[in-house]
């Protein structure tokens, strides 16, 4: 089930990286298991916390194209590399283990057009301080890029951008709304 | 007659321009038992009747202050003007313990002759007293002040009625975006004035120590930005545009230099800059963890600031030119939004306890921490500039509303609104 994953999510890759880097692609999706996203974060223990945010993922993911990166993988919502926003618990930055597949082709991609950048915009809950989760915001888009920067991305292709929560997805209060609003936003800006 | 229908003429008018006029009205939702019994008698009117209701305008401000206990106009036994038409043994009997009495005049309706006395009841004497001219423009603000006399000379507190807000507000325009705007208005909410208008989001309001400025974080250029603005002029101007979080301006004590939050490192860190010449002093080297939220002590030579350095945000103080951070608070796992007391002795902050976010203080001397609120989506705490009462913003029925709380945690206030969203609240200065 993981392998039948991995090889649909390397198809996608594939297909927009074009064929150059197939063989350095490999190597990436051996070492997939191994990434190592820096947190020190602590997720928190409150229950109703760590409910699983992956119908959210998929259903928020399938965001408007950003024009100029209107392509099979992108529109497609079996790849990957349609999904191009990343969900977190509370108070955290850590990726979770069911968004790797989605780094790893977003950054596949990056790592085969090196002339291609992304604005990565982190964003929080509204629960707490204001300037805290601004802080926050750009500490998951960092978090976000360093994955993605693990995983052959160039720390060029890259602007992080914090909004902390005054930029929510969704408004409302209450953990359904809140888990969408904890986010990072992958925006292609340019190739 | 005449007078009465003009008297309802202008009721109506007052109700219409209603929710333009008063953004915020303060409305007491818990008060002391200990309210002192005071009467204000509705002041005499010569001439052309003024447009405001200068003793209303005083009722209202001693009434939301909590402190106090108007006697109902009904229950007023003699309504005198002068000193000479009063009967201090009435009002002993009514145990009023102050009386306040006074005067409008005017011939052209431009200008007002206005005096006011207050008596200690129980004395016969008069505490405090004044006779003022000003132009019509001049009659709320001059209630506001009075209310400040009459306040200190019966509490020993300086009043802050005639001070300012400053807050943010969201908007849905027609198609469904947003609007944001910082907006200032007198203490009482009335008087509102939009100074910046965005659609991106407008963050941290905070007053120079005059008075005549407020620096922000703006997003209106795509990313966060501090400007600071001259409020009589509009003038503006970007102070720190880097890559990274530009944000949680907070100005020293003497005004002359601004305490925030960057992360052009790669991660948050306080700086200071000098604002006459632009010089930025890096106070934070922690680059594992967030640093933000400075507030100056008000000895001007420490910052208290937010950290997640221990793994959870709490506050901490570090010294200006740097050196050893320690750390402040030690009740629960979030600690955060710091704001110091004018005196120096007391913290304001956010504190939240099973995932509930309340405002409370803390004695910085004895570290004694109590919780002040109840509501539980309490954030954005910001003193009064005589240290008796904590503004913050809060939410009902899903908006975003301003209330405040005194520091004792006994008198409640909420700044009701007209149905938009409040936030972000920055109580200014005392006017000088």
């Amino acid at each position: 089930m993981k392998l039948l994953k991995l090889s649909a999510m390397m198809l996608a890759a594939v297909w927009m990286a074009g064929c150059s880097s197939t063989a350095k692609k490999d190597g990436e999706v051996e070492g997939a298991d191994r990434v190592v996203v820096e947190d020190r974060s602590i997720t928190s223990g409150v229950s109703g916390d760590g409910v699983d945010g992956s119908d959210f993922g998929t259903e928020a993911s399938v965001i408007a194209g950003d024009g100029s990166f209107r392509g099979r993988g992108f529109d497609d919502p079996s790849s990957p590399l349609s999904q191009r926003v990343v969900y977190f618990e509370f108070d955290s930055s850590a990726v979770r283990a069911e968004d790797q597949h989605i780094l790893e082709a977003h950054a596949a991609y990056l790592g085969a057009n090196p002339n291609v950048t992304v604005r990565l915009e982190g964003h929080t809950d509204e629960r707490g301080s204001r300037e805290y989760n601004l802080a926050l915001g750009e500490r998951r888009a960092i978090s976000i890029r360093q994955a993605l920067m693990l995983q052959g991305a160039g720390m060029n292709q890259f602007r992080v951008v914090s909004f902390g929560e005054e930029r929510p997805a969704v408004e409302g209060s209450g953990e359904g709304v809140w888990q969408q609003n904890r986010r990072v936003e992958i925006i292609y800006t340019g190739r | 007659m005449a007078r009465r229908w003009l008297k309802f003429f202008g009721f109506m008018l007052m109700l219409l321009p209603w929710h333009a006029h008063a953004l915020l009205t303060i409305e007491i939702t818990g008060g002391s038992e200990a309210a002192l019994p005071i009467a204000i008698v509705p002041f005499g009117e010569e001439g052309v009747i003024p447009p405001e209701d200068i003793s209303e305008i005083i009722r209202n401000n001693l009434q939301s202050s909590g402190r106090f206990a108007p006697l109902a106009k009904s229950d007023l036994i003699s309504r005198p003007h002068e000193q000479s038409q009063v009967n201090f043994a009435d009002w002993r009997l009514l145990r009023s313990e102050g009386l306040v009495i006074g005067k409008v005049t005017s011939q052209d309706g431009e200008n007002y002759q206005v005096q006011f006395q207050l008596f200690d009841v129980y004395r016969g004497t008069q505490m405090a007293g004044k006779r003022y001219q000003v132009p019509v423009s001049g009659l709320r603000n001059l209630g506001h002040q009075i209310s400040d006399l009459i306040y200190e000379a019966l509490t020993g507190d300086v009043g802050v009625f005639s001070t300012r807000l400053a807050f943010v507000t969201v908007q849905r325009t027609a198609d469904g975006a947003r609007r944001f705007a910082l907006q200032i208005s007198d203490a009482d909410g009335a008087n509102p004035r939009t100074i910046l208008q965005s659609a991106q989001p407008i963050m941290s309001p905070r007053w120079s120590p005059d008075g005549e400025q407020l620096a922000y974080v703006s997003f209106e250029n795509g990313n966060s930005e501090v400007f600071v603005q001259q409020l009589r002029s509009g003038d503006r101007r970007s102070i720190a545009a880097f890559d990274g979080v530009n944000s949680a301006p907070s100005w020293s004590p003497d005004g002359k230099r601004l305490a925030l939050t960057l992360s052009r490192t790669g991660s948050p860190e306080l700086y200071i800059l000098e604002l006459s010449n632009g010089e930025l002093t890096r106070v934070t080297h922690n680059s594992q963890s967030i640093d933000t939220e400075p507030v100056w002590m008000p000895n001007g030579r420490e910052l208290v600031f937010t950290s997640d350095r221990g793994g959870r945000p709490q506050i901490y103080k570090i010294p200006v030119d740097g050196g050893r951070a320690t750390r402040l608070t030690f009740e629960g796992n979030y600690n955060a939004s710091p704001d110091i007391s004018p005196d120096g002795r007391k913290m304001a902050m956010v504190h939240a306890v099973g995932g509930r976010y309340y405002i409370a203080v803390q004695d910085l001397r004895s570290g004694a921490v109590q919780v002040l609120t109840e509501q539980g989506r309490d954030e954005s705490p910001s003193f009064a500039p005589n240290g008796r009462m904590i503004l913050y913003a809060t939410e009902q029925n899903g908006r975003g509303v301003l209330a405040a709380v005194s520091v004792d945690g006994r008198i409640h206030q909420r700044l009701a609104e007209s149905g938009i969203q409040v936030r972000e609240p920055a109580w200014s200065p005392l006017r000088k």
